[in-house]
């Protein structure tokens, strides 16, 4: 288990008291994490639908309100979420986030950008490149695939723009969202994807396998490589192999500069002063997304600061599931009976006041202690897994975010 | 009754498209229905395209390799077959069927050579995908040469298909066919897909649930389907909790005003003499369970507004396993899915 790895003084360095009880999962902090003037970047990652955004913008402001001059990079954030950052145009540059602070509260700063994967990676080609060799690639078809459909460069994008920010040094935390990915890992693995697509072994492979490759290598697949060739470009068309050869070719200078900042950026993600948050909801499958991802960080020594278990439902009352639903069902059978009546003999017959009300709460709390345990039980097999990675949990709200009090609000529930 | 939840035209649909929000509980609710449909004695597929082992995780089985194998029996007799579609393994089945690469194929793979096809044209992989569903809806099973009658294989295929974002363009397979070449063998299957999934013969469902986000996903969603001329089926509402407030309470319970004293009373009519902050804690409760139900009645009134069949499944609170499939099922069964 890549938990192994992790030195066992994980568990025991801990300052908060509550946290080392046995069998309890360390207390994320997200409030000294944030006030330590040593992270500079915060990665939220996790799988799709978990609130990654929502985590972002809230730990973002909440730093802000602190006292930090910080940056949130979005990636796709829900319409009314975007508008409440003042995100309404993508002009693909940070923008004070209007209303985030109140005037003279101190140093913090808020700005949020959300990512333009095609302006971003338009930005990169020219910046690598004279004018009319970028103006070439941009008219090339398949730069057009490349650049908004790729599945992979949305990623690749995020991080350019990530290690843009940082490199800027106009900001003292860079807080990012990561792209909606089928898979949170995608996160790390589609710019490495990306690189290898337009590195052009294979396209020259496909557009001139004889040339391509040593004696060895054509001595063994080469005439089946023909035959392969042969057939997607039968499927794809002489003109789209035509026309991303032509890509390949006109990127191939560009290429070496492309690779040395995605290395630096995955750099960047190791370097002290990082810190992955990983997002899930009390569901099966988030948590084994989490589980992944906690594992893959590790592999790749990256800092982990912990869990955020979104949307819980913790129980208000310590009252019993088991007494709640046997009290509801006497009231309901009391009132049963009374309904049952041919006539009322007195007034001691009446409902007893509140009777329904409190069937009804008594039902209601049942339910949810019911949910409790089942997202107790799910949280189990990950801390199992994963006993020394740190959690919060964040308590369902009855709306969904989309203002600036409910980023504060989620903030609020985030650094309890 | 049931008509309106699961109209005639629906019970004629061979292939069911299931799509959603992500964390909705589309890989589930495409199970159950899949299971659904098999009841009476009746074959069915559900096919998973995007690679996650959805299925197996579902049902409980080992992953799926790339070929149909059953996972499921219905109670009287049915069977579920699933299947996990991979478009690089599609391509090679291709490439098969038109020039022999005998075992190349597999040092293809190893290359890289193949994913690398796949993902030089995006629309590629989609048509791929579609192209083995469609296969599947369309294989026959009898006894050809004798004149016997040839029947489908399966009486329904259940596609859980990407989520809401994604979808439109995942079917659209007109469009993925203009980025490919305009004659050879894939572009003829893919004409095939096409006619296939804009006919009645085609159902596309959204999951959703009772929650702001998902629910105007789900509408922005059925507008788009709507224009790209996909035959749009039924709203699936995943998730639905009983409101168990009575509702004279419930206003008042929203704002958690004077909700205290006649509770109080009623709990030591149940024999509850509870501390304050218990009592409190109860009320806060009642409190949120309360906003929830206004919201839902809110989106609710949204989601009727599109005038679609709607199917209601509760949440199951001790979360779905394998008995929970079979018990959506046959909620689904109950509110006519046939």
């Amino acid at each position: 288990m890549a938990d192994t790895t992790r030195p066992d003084t994980a568990r025991s360095d801990t300052t908060r008291s509550d946290t080392t009880r046995s069998g309890r999962p360390r207390h994320l902090d997200l409030d000294g994490l944030l006030a330590d003037r040593a992270t500079r970047v915060l990665v939220c990652c996790g799988s799709g639908g978990v609130g990654k955004t929502t985590t972002a913008a809230s730990l973002a402001l909440r730093a802000a309100e602190q006292g930090r001059r910080v940056v949130v990079l979005t990636i796709d954030p829900a319409r009314r979420l975007a508008q409440s950052l003042g995100l309404e145009e993508l002009d693909n540059e940070p923008r004070t986030v209007p209303g985030a602070l109140p005037p003279g509260a101190g140093d913090g700063e808020l700005q949020a950008m959300m990512l333009d994967m095609r302006r971003t990676f338009d930005e990169m080609v020219s910046g690598h490149t004279t004018p009319d060799r970028a103006q070439a690639i941009f008219d090339n078809p398949f730069y057009q695939t490349i650049s908004t459909s790729f599945s992979g460069t949305q990623e690749y994008m995020a991080m350019e723009k990530l290690g843009q920010l940082t490199a800027t040094g106009d900001w003292d935390l860079v807080v990012v969202d990561t792209p909606p990915s089928r898979s949170a890992l995608d996160f790390l693995d589609a710019p490495q994807r990306l690189s290898s697509f337009l590195d052009g072994r294979m396209i020259r492979l496909l557009s001139a396998p004889a040339r391509a490759g040593g004696y060895a290598f054509r001595k063994i697949v080469g005439s089946t490589f023909n035959l392969f060739a042969k057939a997607v470009s039968t499927i794809l068309g002489g003109q789209m192999l035509a026309d991303a050869s032509a890509f390949v070719q006109a990127f191939d200078t560009l290429f070496g500069g492309f690779q040395e900042r995605a290395n630096k950026t995955y750099q960047l993600l190791r370097a002290p002063g990082t810190q992955f948050v990983v997002v899930a909801s009390p569901e099966p499958d988030a948590l084994r997304e989490a589980s992944y991802f906690v594992e893959r960080l590790s592999d790749e020594h990256m800092p982990l600061a912990g869990l955020v278990l979104n949307r819980t439902h913790p129980v208000h009352a310590t009252l019993s599931g088991a007494r709640a639903r046997e009290a509801a069902e006497t009231l309901e059978a009391a009132q049963d009976d009374r309904v049952g009546l041919p006539y009322r003999r007195g007034p001691q017959d009446a409902s007893p006041p509140g009777a329904e009300l409190a069937a009804a709460v008594l039902r209601l709390h049942a339910d949810r202690v019911e949910t409790a345990e089942r997202e107790r039980r799910v949280l189990g097999r990950f801390t199992r897994a994963h006993p020394t990675v740190p959690i919060v949990d964040v308590p369902a709200m009855a709306t969904d975010v989309h203002d600036l009090e409910g980023l504060r609000e989620i903030g609020r529930r985030l650094a309890s | 009754m049931t008509d309106q939840h699961w109209p005639a035209a629906l019970a004629e649909a061979r292939l069911h498209v299931v799509s959603g929000k992500g964390g909705t509980g589309k890989t589930t609710l495409a199970a159950a229905l899949a299971l659904a449909l098999a009841a009476g004695g009746r074959r069915t597929l559900l096919v998973e395209v995007e690679g996650r082992q959805g299925i197996a995780q579902v049902f409980d089985t080992p992953p799926l390799p790339y070929a149909e194998q059953r996972i499921a029996v219905a109670p009287d007799g049915g069977e579920v077959r699933g299947l996990s579609v991979d478009a690089e393994a599609a391509l090679l089945e291709y490439l098969e069927m038109f020039y022999n690469l005998g075992l190349a194929g597999r040092t293809l793979r190893r290359m890289g050579a193949i994913e690398f096809a796949t993902t030089l044209a995006p629309g590629l992989r989609d048509v791929l995908l579609t192209g083995k569903v469609k296969e599947c809806v369309g294989r026959t099973v009898g006894e050809d040469r004798r004149g016997g009658r040839r029947v489908p294989l399966y009486d329904a295929v259940v596609l859980d298909a990407p989520p809401t974002g994604r979808v439109v363009k995942f079917l659209d397979v007109t469009k993925a066919m203009g980025s490919l070449a305009r004659t050879g063998p894939i572009h003829s299957q893919s004409e095939g897909v096409v006619e296939l999934l804009h006919s009645s013969r085609t159902a596309v469902h959204l999951v959703t649930q009772l929650e702001d986000l998902p629910v105007q996903e789900t509408l922005d969603t059925v507008a788009e389907i709507r224009e790209a001329g996909l035959p749009m089926g039924a709203i699936l509402v995943n998730r639905v909790r009983p409101s168990r407030l009575p509702a004279t309470a419930l206003t008042g319970a929203a704002t958690g005003a004077g909700l205290g004293a006649g509770l109080r009373s009623g709990l030591e009519a149940a024999g509850l003499f509870l501390k304050d902050e218990e009592v409190d804690g109860l009320v806060s409760e009642t409190v949120e369970h309360a906003e929830r139900v206004q919201v839902e009645a809110a989106v609710r009134s949204g989601l009727d507004a599109a005038g679609l069949p709607q199917l209601e499944l509760p949440e199951l609170t001790e979360g779905v396993d394998l008995g929970g499939i079979y018990e959506l099922a046959e909620l689904l069964r109950e509110q006519g899915v046939r």
